[in-house]
């Protein structure tokens, strides 16, 4: 398994604009969430708003430039025809997928924590301007808080799942542009799906088994028991999702000739 | 002696012409099975999303244990769904004449307002309405010209639910001389400080009115708003009862028919408060010339709140446009995997207008999709919600043909501007995740109440999502104070302006594209 890693990580490291990725993944989410706390006021105590999601709220862009990372990991194999040297000198074709998703998740994850403590130390130094001061009951954002902390932990994990999927659906589809059309449908489409049924057991239902809906409930920290789905709960769906397509994806490239 | 004889290609000229080279980007899209195909499912997705959900969605009124109903919501002159309720102390007008009268003073309540809802406090919601007005009749939705002193904007004179015209900005607590004349068709409202000294605020007209109008006072107060996120990061809308009260006197009406008297109405009442019934009732209170008129309600156009819009159907609109964007990006993309377009620029060696062809099939091929999609949708699904009991707010025929059009145009300009960044980036997933993160992601992010809404709001005005506004079918209005969200499906920016944003942006792509495919080696 340690050459397969070392092979993968040799490879991903040849990506083209690899060395960009990383900043713009952590410069996407930090300025997203930046624009978003620097827009939020909180006037009056009991304002409702929940700091540390909205200081996180950068992982919902982030979440793609990780897609853009992701997909290609795979599908840019399948476009160079590399896949076959990969399978003559990989011939365990779950240990190479295995080995891929631990190198891409591995960088997801190291990137992913710059990102997020970014942004929470962004939402620190921005929230108290805009009114969620003690006053208001909003202490400055710590990670020694236990939801803050769950909440950007769980969104580093958050953004590993949405790589995880984003390798799953790569290795099923094998082309690039359509796999990424797929992995961003399923992230942010059930949104604007459940918009358009006015049942609300079915909008629950929607929002309860979507991965982007399910898995950012991770980052509540305020209105818990009102939200569809738990923190944890909800992140399981994401990994229920990510680990199906890991799966399925796997078990095509078993079956398929490469 | 030697005859030098230039060389001549025995294939003849003139083969090198646009219309060759749309036939060449024709023949490359049509014998790609899976763009075919994808471009051939944009339509049926959009059509079975928008006429599931319609059948889905169904809606009643009830009256205790019963069904009944709904209440009609009226409509105004221009067709445009309108709230017209207040308090009116009338009378007849005939053709000349007009009414004079003194608003000393308006006050009024709101109950249970920010931060802890906890209790009704006394004051005026901006929008409060006191003063004179000729309606057409005491039917909800006629024809109408009042000048009116309100809570928080001066003087105003409005016309006909839409139209509004700002006068001095007096306040509330002062008193405010207004006027009205009528002549034939022609309304013409005054104010005066002091009851001598006399200035228009503006003259209307409001064709087909009747011989015989109602003139009097009025007072209406519209219900309070207050918006506050909620769990899932958007905002909820809430509205709670005000009331005002004024005091008017100096009231003069000169033109009406011989035997006619004062009456007073509440137009449009359906049901009391609590604080109706035990501290102050609607209507009017007179003593000694003096007149006290207390109202609820508002003369105003109203919007989302009251039912759907009709480009609500084109929800599904987003799944077909990540499709139409994906098959756009691989149309120009697969050419450099393939090494295609090398032939392709051997062909038209002129690069420009190569990028040229290429977008405008793809352009029109996203224009057909859309169009078809959209005009198989609206009309049936709004036909569906409204035999499902939905309030569909009704739009002019104009208006519905604007979604539809700028729907298809929608997709055309997102498929040429994601086509342009395929052939910038040449790297097709780069170029696919830039087209979502610009386009799709700010749409779902604003509209689907995840985000804040001034960060939602700036989304809608600064990315190409701007140009999802050609969808909106119901306008804002300043004079009304309304949860005007886009998560309520309201732009920041008007339908063609958001539009021209999107073209804009494609329009950048496509001159950066041709700009690199030109200097650099294909």
């Amino acid at each position: 398994m340690r050459r397969e890693l070392h092979a993968e990580w040799t490879k991903l490291r040849g990506l083209p604009g690899l060395g960009w990725w990383a900043p713009a993944l952590v410069v996407v989410t930090v300025m997203t969430g930046v624009a978003a706390s620097a827009a939020v006021t909180c006037p009056w105590a009991g304002c409702g708003s929940d700091a540390a999601k909205l200081s996180l709220a950068g992982v919902q862009v982030g979440q793609a430039v990780v897609a853009l990372l992701a997909v290609p990991a795979i599908t840019g194999e399948y476009g160079t025809g590399m896949i076959r040297t990969s399978l003559a000198a990989m011939p365990r074709r779950l240990v190479f997928l295995a080995a891929k998703a631990a190198v891409v998740i591995g960088l997801t994850l190291a990137a992913g924590t710059v990102a997020v403590l970014a942004s929470v130390l962004a939402g620190r130094l921005i929230l108290p301007g805009n009114g969620f001061t003690a006053a208001h009951g909003y202490s400055a954002l710590s990670l020694a808080d236990g939801p803050t902390l769950r909440a950007a932990a769980g969104s580093v994990l958050y953004l590993a799942l949405v790589a995880a999927l984003s390798l799953g659906v790569g290795v099923a589809v094998r082309e690039g542009v359509a796999a990424v059309g797929i992995v961003l449908g399923l992230l942010y489409l059930p949104q604007v799906v459940t918009l358009m049924t006015n049942d609300p057991d079915w909008q629950r239902f929607l929002l309860q088994v979507s991965p982007a809906s399910a898995g950012l409930s991770i980052q509540a920290t305020v209105g818990i028991p009102s939200l569809p789905i738990g923190p944890w709960p909800g992140l399981g769906v994401l990994a229920a999702w990510a680990g199906a397509a890991l799966l399925g994806g796997g078990l095509l490239l078993r079956r398929r000739d490469a | 002696m030697t005859v030098v004889t230039p060389y001549r290609s025995a294939v003849r000229g003139a083969r090198d012409g646009f219309a060759q080279l749309l036939h060449a980007e024709w023949t490359k899209f049509r014998t790609v099975r899976g763009w075919v195909a994808a471009m051939a499912v944009v339509a049926p997705v959009v059509i079975a999303l928008g006429l599931f959900s319609a059948a889905g969605n169904s809606s009643s009124c009830s009256d205790g244990p019963k069904v009944v109903p709904c209440p009609a919501v009226p409509l105004g002159p221009g067709g445009e769904a309108v709230s017209d309720s207040f308090t009116f102390m009338h009378r007849p007008l005939g053709e000349g004449g007009g009414i004079t009268a003194r608003v000393t003073g308006m006050t009024g309540i709101i109950t249970y307002p920010p931060p802890n809802h906890d209790q009704i406090v006394n004051g005026l919601v901006p929008w409060a309405k006191a003063g004179i007005i000729i309606k057409e009749s005491t039917r909800q939705g006629s024809a109408y010209a009042a000048v009116m002193v309100t809570g928080h904007h001066g003087v105003r004179m409005q016309h006909d639910f839409t139209h509004d015209v700002a006068g001095r900005p007096a306040s509330a607590a002062s008193p405010t001389w207004l006027r009205l004349t009528r002549s034939g068709d022609t309304i013409t409202g005054y104010e005066s400080a002091d009851g001598v000294h006399w200035s228009t605020i503006g003259s209307v007209r409001l064709p087909g009115l009747p011989a015989t109008v109602q003139a009097g006072l009025f007072v209406t107060s519209p219900a309070d708003l207050t918006v506050k996120p909620n769990a899932v990061g958007g905002s909820i809308a809430q509205a709670r009862f005000t009331q005002a009260t004024a005091v008017f006197d100096n009231v003069d009406l000169r033109g009406a028919p011989p035997g006619t008297v004062w009456s007073d109405d509440q137009i449009g009442q359906s049901g009391t408060t609590q604080w109706e019934q035990e501290h102050k009732p609607a209507g009017v209170v007179s003593s000694g010339g003096t007149f006290t008129v207390t109202g609820s309600g508002d003369i105003a156009p109203i919007g989302q709140e009251a039912g759907q819009s009709i480009e609500h159907t084109l929800t599904g609109g987003l799944v077909a446009l990540i499709v139409v964007m994906i098959v756009a990006v691989m149309f120009v993309t697969a050419e450099y995997r393939r090494g295609l377009i090398r032939t392709t620029l051997l062909a038209s060696p002129r690069r420009g207008r190569a990028l040229a062809a290429k977008a405008l099939v793809i352009g029109v091929l996203a224009f057909a999709a859309g169009l078809v999609a959209a005009v198989v949708t609206v009309p049936p699904a709004t036909r569906i919600l409204r035999s499902n009991g939905n309030y569909v707010l009704p739009v002019s025929l104009l208006t519905e043909l604007r979604v539809m059009v700028g729907t298809a145009a929608l997709f055309a300009v997102a498929a040429v501007g994601a086509l342009a960044l395929g052939a910038l980036f040449r790297r097709g997933v780069a170029a696919a995740v830039t087209a979502m993160v610009v386009v799709v992601v700010p749409a779902v992010l604003a509209t689907a109440s995840v985000l804040p809404l001034e960060v939602s709001r700036w989304l809608l005005r600064l990315t190409p999502a701007a140009g999802f506004a050609v969808q909106q079918s119901i306008p804002d209005y300043p004079q009304v104070i309304g949860d005007y969200s886009p998560q309520a499906g309201y732009y920041p920016l008007p339908p063609w302006a958001g539009f021209a944003v999107l073209c804009g942006y494609a329009a950048l792509a496509l001159a950066l594209a041709v700009l690199r495919m030109r200097r650099r080696d294909a």
